[in-house]
């Protein structure tokens, strides 16, 4: 069977410091799928192996089969593999409008079009509104991004990513930091992802973990601890002792 | 068809052409008129401006720093003189090009060693080169003239038509034609999705390759294109005053271009122009007032609009011309 997305054998080492240990992932197409751990578990370090800013020092990263343990971060991009990040990480003087433009430029490779103005190809401003639409941005469009409410810059960073149409799509903790009030926007938008982006949650947040996984691994120490569904994680005693015997957010 | 909520209509509405932006274009043809008597200075403008601009296009757009842009600058002005003292190609436009397109390449070359590395190892990078450069001409005397610079520049008429007359007035509107010219198509490049790119990986390179924006790419396109313009202006320099000398390669002339775009702010593209009109508007009252410490005094601007923010002058200065404005458009605006 082949996987949306397996890490085979995964090995990082910072110097002396063993930060991924034999990782062995397995992410089923269309999955749910949830990678938790506590804090110095190397959750970091994994998507940064996964979207190739870092390069292993040992195992092989396969996306939907193929090897792309050795692309760079933008081709693995053009293959279906994206990313949103933890803390934000967008364009504050750029409005959503031309955030989401660059992507899609990008994915219809006008990326490079120095002679036209972003605007004037039909099929990338539909493609555009549509993505702003369905993250509820279209209100504010055109407003620099870095005056937008925190709520409004974490739907923009989950719309960039789906801007780019990943096949499977990287969450870096999507709710962090955001306020009691404009947190159901964040759930809501997860949730509705498309059923058929694969997706591979990196989360603290135990509540959001189990409404939205139909599969957990648990990493402890860059090595794999557990994996299985919700009920079997929860109910693991390995799982009690060294993750939530921790007293951490669960 | 499929709607876009305005979004097309939107990001054109971005990129069109402003009030601000034709009367900053009127001023400069009616200069031509009403200072006919400083076309010396004016086309020094034109050709800084344009070198600003070209700096701009780097620092300002993609976030590459440079303390050696010189280096472009002297590849275009010695191309130029070279070309005109030998004969190889007479008429100027067509020798701008050339001039331009072997600053090109030296671009391209470089462009390499620039982009990788921090804001620190970029300055020093290009320093480096333009010191190299420098040396290279002293040393290779027999074609560059070395320290007394290039003898026997003659500059052909423009296009066989236009002669460089000694008043500078032909001189000053073939810069301002060249740098209007390459003022469009700077301007078209960055609205374009490609400019749009190098804003975004000016902010923040990791994320723009995390969408697909393939970085190194677009910086050594840049900074070719910079050097393009660069060269473009030196040969200009060359071509008007009939001079190609070392110090076309200097330090001073790379660190006066930063705060030439300093002054005018960078990113925008006017900055570059504004710049240099204001900096060599205060160069001349100073030098003129205290003909020695004219730098001190050149020093003490810098300073201040570092100290002061250029966002708080500007207010300051367009408080009056924006309350006309205002009460002008009023009444309209209350009418629909």
């Amino acid at each position: 069977m082949t996987f949306a997305l397996e890490t085979i054998g995964l090995d990082k080492q910072f110097g002396g410091l063993h930060v991924t240990r034999d990782l062995s992932l397995k992410i089923a197409a269309g999955a749910r799928h949830a990678l938790i751990g506590p804090n110095g578990a190397g959750k970091t370090t994994v998507i940064n192996l996964l979207t190739g800013v870092i390069k292993p020092n040992g195992g092989k990263i396969m996306l939907e089969g193929a090897d792309i343990t050795g692309l760079t971060v933008q081709a693995r991009v053009l293959r279906g593999l994206s990313r949103t990040f933890q803390i934000n990480q967008l364009y504050a003087d750029l409005t959503p409008l031309e955030t989401i433009g660059l992507a899609v430029s990008e994915r219809f490779g006008h990326g490079g079009d120095w002679w036209r103005r972003l605007g004037s190809r039909a099929n990338v401003n539909v493609e555009i509104a549509e993505t702003l639409e369905r993250f509820h941005l279209l209100d504010v469009m055109n407003e620099p991004t870095g005056t937008l409410p925190y709520g409004k810059q974490r739907l923009l960073e989950i719309a960039l990513a789906i801007a780019t149409k990943p096949r499977v799509l990287l969450l870096d903790e999507p709710a962090a930091g955001v306020p009691q009030s404009e947190r159901h926007d964040i759930l809501a938008a997860v949730a509705g992802l498309p059923r058929e982006v694969t997706v591979l949650l990196i989360e603290h947040d135990m509540d959001l973990v189990f409404s939205f996984a139909d599969r957990i691994s648990v990493l402890v120490s860059g090595a794999l601890l557990v994996e299985g569904t919700p009920d079997e994680v929860a109910h693991d005693p390995r799982v009690k002792a060294v993750y939530l015997g921790e007293g951490a957010d669960a | 068809m499929r709607a876009d909520y305005g979004v097309g209509e939107i990001s054109l509405r971005r990129a069109s052409w402003g009030h601000g932006e034709t009367a900053f274009w009127l001023i400069a043809v009616a200069a031509i008129f009403v200072f006919s008597d400083r076309y010396l200075i004016l086309t020094e403008m034109a050709w800084l401006g344009l070198f600003a601009l070209s700096l701009d296009l780097i620092l300002g757009y993609a976030g590459i720093v440079s303390l050696g842009h010189a280096a472009f600058f002297g590849v275009g002005a010695y191309a130029a003189g070279l070309l005109a003292v030998h004969g190889i190609v007479k008429e100027p436009v067509l020798a701008l090009v050339v001039a331009g397109g072997a600053a090109m390449v030296l671009g391209f070359a470089t462009s390499f060693l620039v982009i990788r590395g921090s804001e620190l190892s970029q300055l020093m990078v290009t320093l480096g080169i333009a010191l190299l450069l420098r040396e290279l001409a002293n040393k290779f005397s027999d074609i560059t003239g070395g320290f007394d610079g290039l003898q026997g520049i003659v500059i052909d008429p423009i296009l066989g038509l236009f002669s460089f007359d000694i008043f500078g007035k032909v001189g000053f509107i073939y810069c301002l034609v060249v740098l209007f010219v390459l003022f469009l198509l700077a301007r078209l490049i960055v609205h374009s999705p490609f400019g749009l790119s190098l804003r975004a990986i000016r902010n923040n390179p990791l994320r723009a390759a995390a969408i697909g924006i393939p970085v190194n790419r677009r910086l050594i396109a840049i900074y070719t294109l910079s050097a393009f313009y660069a060269g473009i202006a030196g040969a200009l320099f060359t071509q008007t005053t009939a001079l190609a000398s070392l110090d076309v390669f200097s330090f001073e002339r790379s660190a006066d271009l930063l705060l030439v775009l300093v002054i005018g702010g960078a990113g925008y593209l006017y900055g570059g122009l504004i710049g240099a009109v204001v900096f060599r508007v205060l160069q001349d009252m100073f030098s003129s007032w205290t003909p020695q410490f004219w730098q001190f005094w050149i020093g003490l601007v810098l300073v201040l609009i570092v100290l002061i923010g250029r966002e708080r002058m500007y207010r300051g200065v367009m408080w009056l011309p924006r309350l006309a404005m205002r009460r002008m458009t009023s009444p309209s605006r209350s009418a629909s």
